[in-house]
């Protein structure tokens, strides 16, 4: 025990491990314990209680919960349908061209976030720049699109693209032409390629990105307040709500926690479907 | 062999790539049920041939006829030809049984049929019979090659392409692999197309052999017809050691060379005095003269060094300032100093003369 902590490895990453314990592991814990708090107290040395779990049961959360899934389910998959030949093209077609795609993208997320998604505010709203003019030059008025489910399911495709985007380009870009070529000469059509070889050999990289833009989407707010117009609750909106305007930090960490674990119990149930060595090219 | 035996036929095929003549004006026919090397230095057109006898390429010129129909426009996956790639291109996700019954699943056959078929291959290349649900990418590379080869196989194809699939296998097991695809070959009875950079290699396997150089078929023949009436210095060369003397013919119809100063008889009388050409030996038809002994044409020099080649004995005997290749059998090697004045000779059907020039 006194050689483990004497050795190079340890000592080095000794300042990492307690910095992320310190700032990424403890608040985590501090909202579990939290959670446990009689509801809207603060002493987290009170005797434990399992009430806010039981007020997020009986009271109507599930409906935020429901649509923060619901929304975050749908994104990934309208996301997977809009990347798929997208990354496919980058990484088998385009060539040297798909650099350009690239910093397109990468650009894109040099500004944040929120100001992006008010600038869409700008363009769509009632008057805006693009109803606005469509009213002024053909004198046709039409509603608004903000402000309801199908608008916050653009604003997280469009925010979380790149997630999507940049690991299924990692992933199919793995696959040997030859395969494909083979495949082909074995007489494969284009439709048993697909499905025989790049599907499943690009698995790893569709699995992280759907992985990733939904725990991103399930925990997504702004898209939800900014385009959505707080017309549809979320659950990240529910729990920002608890912690401020209602003051009520355990049950705020209560659905937290609910998320956390949902997310999480999802993320690495699709994890353990997939070799992450493959994908970092140690086997082979 | 008769013309309707012909199952490929090129007619000259040229394939450019902008101002690049890869293939030029080449004209081919492939025998059915014959092995056929196509054998060529890197560079020489090999890539592309194959790629056009495959159809993953389009000629530019000239046309394919697969069994008297003309397939130039066929792609890969409507001809009933295969190739098993270089990388072999084995579906690395799959056990071996999935990836040697992919061409039957996809012509649609039943489960059962198919791993019937799937574990005949596996007997026939002698995989161990567990290997069918064993992973693709945990077997060795010769299994591998074995692999790619049922899978071919079951595709059941008019002909099998090779693009060089032994090149990456180390010597003493591409040795046995060699021997063991010619065995192969007599058991199935189909058509094989071998590509490859290695005349040795072709040499073991082929019924034929086509040397490419630069787009064009140099010599097509059989092994036998390569290796003792090669038509240049090129393919003799490309077989391996050989001496070439730089020869000028003379009045009486004999051969000079200046670099060794010394005249030889001429394989193949008649031809014109002045005229110059390459006169090849291969090192194993130069022998040790005795001494007294007469041959039609000799040398004097001094045994510089001795290689052991296992089974045989190879020497650089030093003629004037050149290095001349000698082979002997263990048996027969040669048992005097280094140094020592030797003569060495060899008999006149043994020399070829090539690439005569007026």
């Amino acid at each position: 025990m006194k050689d483990f902590f004497r050795s190079t490895g340890v000592i080095c990453a000794l300042p990492v491990v307690v910095l992320l314990l310190l700032v990424f592991i403890a608040p985590l814990f501090l909202v579990f314990g939290f959670s446990f708090v009689p509801a809207r107290t603060f002493d987290l040395f009170s005797i434990p209680t399992l009430d806010n779990y039981q007020s997020i049961v009986t009271d109507t959360y599930y409906i935020s919960f429901g649509w923060s899934l619901f929304l975050a389910f749908l994104a990934v998959v309208i996301l997977f349908l809009i990347c798929y030949p997208l990354a496919f093209a980058m990484a088998k077609v385009f060539g040297r061209f798909s650099i350009v795609i690239t910093m397109a993208v990468v650009i894109s997320l040099l500004v944040s976030e929120n100001i992006r998604l008010f600038g869409w505010v700008l363009v769509l709203m009632k008057g805006g720049v693009f109803l606005g003019y469509l009213e002024h030059w053909f004198a046709v008025e039409l509603e608004s699109w903000l402000y309801g489910a199908p608008i916050i399911i653009f604003g997280l495709v469009y925010v979380y693209l790149p997630f999507m985007l940049f690991p299924l380009t990692l992933g199919i870009s793995m696959i040997p032409n030859e395969l494909r070529q083979a495949a082909s000469d074995l007489g494969a059509g284009r439709w048993t390629i697909f499905r025989e070889v790049d599907l499943p050999l690009a698995m790893p990289g569709i699995l992280i990105g759907c992985m990733l833009t939904f725990v991103l989407c399930a925990g997504a707010m702004a898209e939800a307040k900014v385009l959505g117009g707080s017309k549809v609750l979320t659950m990240a909106d529910e729990i920002e709500t608890a912690f401020t305007y209602k003051q009520n930090w355990p049950l705020g960490s209560a659905l937290s926690v609910i998320l956390i674990v949902t997310v999480a119990g999802i993320a690495l149930f699709t994890l353990r479907t997939i070799d992450l060595d493959r994908i970092l090219g140690k086997t082979r | 062999m008769q013309e309707s035996n012909v199952i490929l036929q090129l007619r000259n095929v040229t394939k450019t790539f902008g101002d690049f003549v890869a293939i030029r004006d080449v004209n081919l026919d492939i025998y059915d049920g014959e092995f056929l090397t196509i054998v060529g230095p890197s560079g020489s057109g090999k890539t592309t041939m194959i790629r056009l006898l495959v159809g993953m390429d389009k000629p530019t010129e000239g046309d394919i006829h697969l069994k008297n129909i003309r397939i130039n426009d066929v792609p890969a996956n409507k001809r009933p030809t295969c190739m098993v790639f270089q990388s072999l291109a084995l579906f690395p996700h799959r056990t071996v049984g999935q990836n040697i019954e992919f061409p039957l699943k996809i012509r649609g056959d039943d489960s059962s049929s198919r791993k019937d078929r799937a574990m005949d291959l596996i007997r026939l290349l002698q995989l161990p019979e567990n290997y069918y649900s064993k992973n693709v990418m945990k077997c060795s590379g010769g299994e591998r090659q074995r692999v790619a080869l049922a899978r071919a196989l079951a595709f059941d194809p008019e002909i099998l392409f090779f693009d060089e699939p032994l090149s990456s296998i180390d010597f003493r097991l591409r040795k046995t692999l060699e021997k063991e695809l010619k065995d192969i070959h007599r058991r199935t009875g189909k058509t094989f197309v071998y590509i490859t950079h290695s005349l040795e290699e072709a040499m073991v396997m082929s019924d034929r052999i086509a040397v490419l150089r630069q787009g064009e078929f140099v010599q097509i023949g059989s092994p036998d017809d390569i290796y003792n009436q090669p038509k240049n210095q090129f393919v003799s060369e490309f077989m391996g050691e050989v001496n070439v003397f730089p020869v000028e013919v003379r009045e009486d119809g004999s051969l000079h060379c200046s670099e060794v100063d010394a005249v030889f008889a001429c394989p193949s009388p008649h031809q014109i005095p002045g005229s110059r050409g390459s006169l090849v030996v291969r090192p194993e038809a130069i022998r040790f003269l005795e001494p007294g002994e007469q041959c039609s044409s000799s040398l004097d020099g001094a045994v510089f060094n001795e290689y052991s080649l296992g089974s045989r004995m190879q020497y650089n005997v030093q003629v004037a300032d050149k290095m001349i290749t000698v082979e002997k059998l263990r048996e027969q090697r040669y048992e005097g100093d280094f140094d020592r004045s030797v003569s060495i000779g060899w008999d006149i059907e043994d020399s070829v003369l090539l690439d005569i020039t007026d």
